[in-house]
């Protein structure tokens, strides 16, 4: 179980892309080493939530952000060496994006921008992330052939051990599932549940199971409010705080 | 209904084989439709091959008797209407190699900057239109600046230097614009995958971005090789002379701030300006100007093609 160290706060976080605004004032805690699943439908700002922790909605030309986001305590907005605070980060969106390279160089890619030339630290460090990754067994004897060539599933997969090779300290994954299939979701979720002793998990996902399997507690997020956030067994429970949660999860919605 | 339209495959009515495949009126009209659609697309093709065949078959035969090492390697003689196009030829490969030294490098760094760095602004707007435009203006007018600019002002007068830089401000915005559409073909996912990793943009840059755009850069840049030799207005008025003897088999003879001969301005003075040059003098400059531009455009390809079989999407 999760400490009581907080490791991001979040506080009035509020993003608009132009006019439209896809994060209305939200504010929550994630503890250290927690998995908290955010579950919430489409276009309700899961995804510009995960982009501004690791301010990667700075590439959005039109994104307007206020409010704060803190990690350990240190505000984002204010770090100045922006691709440290990513490194800290791992980033895994629904879409997997093998890079056109090997499978080896795809993992080993953000260790070498990191700085670090010695092979046999690469090495282990290849395996291990694609160990995590549960695809390790699949690609051991042909770690020079394409990262592309893979199939959606193992891609996707291959997107987790880059976003583990760089050791971040959280974790963010956006549906990660969502081209996987079910046998190596479960490996992944295994996973997950292991590797949560040495990280924070952040885990939006579309798949209100999933995050009843794996999370410590749950966010609701719709129309880009925070409904109710709060451990698994009130959220998933007959009487959570908001009513728009219980029939989100049971599937009684609208 | 018509009683001659195939009955849908979906029909609950039973058809046999045979009707199925019966042709119609219908299908014999799409048939035919569909050959004079395809023999139309053809003809045109063949018809955009036929000058292209023509010129370059037309162009060997008549200037045969002349091609020879000989040729290649002896300067223009008595008044033009003898020898060979070495001098020539010699300038026109310094002209372009020197103003692609100059030109690739920066517009190859500009278009870099344009595409992965700058920001929407009016800045870049304003610079993104100047390269449009700047790529569509007349040689001739480039020319004119190349006078102002390099020949008087920067008094390097009329010299193989001047027209280098002329023809290098001219292949410039050209450059930066096919290497800016290299780089744009390059997925936006990939430099995201890169960035959410904690990656600089140069790392980015140089772990993704370039090595999926070199192909089409190089193509790019290439392109102008064969547009910088054939342009005559440009060093016409930068450092091009009728005549320059220089000595033969030399490929040091220029310097930089020597006059120079060119094969396209070559090529122009003996078909205009020179009465009773033999007919195979003129046609072989010609092939030669030609088989250069040829040459180097299939590098181009052959370039393009190897480095496209290197890259991995």
């Amino acid at each position: 179980m999760h400490n009581s160290k907080k490791k991001i706060e979040i506080t009035d976080l509020a993003v608009r892309y132009g006019t439209m605004e896809a994060l209305k004032g939200i504010s929550f805690d994630v503890y250290e080493n927690e998995i908290l699943g955010i579950i919430g439908p489409a276009q309700s700002g899961k995804t510009t939530l995960l982009k501004t922790i690791n301010r990667t909605i700075e590439f959005e030309p039109t994104a307007h952000v206020s409010g704060s986001v803190k990690i350990d305590g240190l505000d984002v907005q204010r770090i100045k060496n922006v691709n440290q605070l990513r490194r800290r980060i791992g980033m895994v969106f629904p879409l997997p994006v093998g890079l056109p390279m090997s499978i080896y160089d795809n993992v080993a890619f953000a260790p070498r921008t990191a700085g670090i030339r010695k092979r046999s630290e690469l090495d282990e460090l290849v395996e291990r992330c694609l160990q995590q990754a549960a695809l390790w067994d699949e690609v051991k004897d042909r770690l020079n052939s394409l990262g592309t060539k893979l199939s959606g599933g193992q891609q996707q997969r291959l997107t987790i051990a880059r976003a583990l090779s760089h050791q971040p300290e959280i974790l963010c994954l956006d549906e990660f599932s969502i081209a996987v299939d079910p046998v190596t979701t479960m490996r992944i979720e295994d996973i997950l549940k292991e590797l949560r002793s040495e990280i924070t998990i952040l885990l939006v996902t579309n798949l209100v199971q999933q995050a009843r399997r794996l999370a410590d507690r749950t966010a609701f997020i719709f129309e880009s409010k925070l409904i109710e956030i709060g451990d698994n067994d009130v959220i998933f429970s007959n009487t959570p705080a908001s009513r728009l949660t219980y029939d989100y999860v049971n599937g009684t919605f609208g | 209904m018509a009683t001659d339209i195939n009955p849908a495959p979906t029909s609950p009515k039973i058809v046999s084989p045979e009707l199925m495949f019966t042709a119609t009126k219908h299908s014999r009209k799409r048939q035919l439709t569909e050959n004079v659609a395809r023999g139309v697309f053809f003809a045109m093709t063949l018809l955009m091959i036929l000058p292209l065949i023509l010129i370059v078959v037309y162009l060997f035969v008549k200037a045969a008797p002349i091609l020879s090492l000989e040729f290649f390697f002896s300067n223009p003689a008595k008044g033009m209407r003898a020898g060979g196009i070495w001098a020539p030829l010699l300038g026109t490969i310094y002209i372009v190699i020197i103003s692609l030294l100059v030109s690739a490098p920066i517009g190859v760094l500009a278009a870099v900057y344009l595409n992965e760095y700058a920001r929407e602004s009016w800045f870049t707007r304003i610079i993104n239109l100047a390269v449009v435009n700047l790529a569509g203006v007349p040689s001739i007018v480039h020319a004119l600046f190349g006078v102002g600019a390099f020949v008087y002002f920067a008094r390097m007068g009329r010299s193989v230097l001047a027209a280098s830089l002329t023809l290098a401000i001219m292949t410039l915005p050209v450059i930066i614009a096919s290497t800016k559409e290299a780089l744009g073909a390059v997925p936006m996912a990939f430099r995201e995958a890169c960035w959410n990793t904690g990656a600089t943009r140069w790392q980015t840059i140089r772990g993704i971005v370039l090595p999926n755009s070199i192909s089409g850069i190089l193509t790019g840049v290439i392109l102008q090789v064969s547009r910088a030799a054939g342009e005559t207005a440009p060093i016409m008025f930068t450092g091009a002379v009728f005549f320059k003897a220089i000595s033969e088999g030399d490929v040091f003879a220029y310097g930089l701030l020597d006059r120079f001969m060119a094969l396209s301005m070559h090529l122009y003075q003996l078909s205009t300006q020179v009465p009773g040059v033999p007919e195979a003098l003129e046609y072989g400059t010609a092939v030669v100007l030609l088989g250069a531009v040829l040459m180097v455009n299939a590098l181009a390809i052959v370039l393009r093609v190897y480095l496209r079989s290197r890259q991995r999407w």
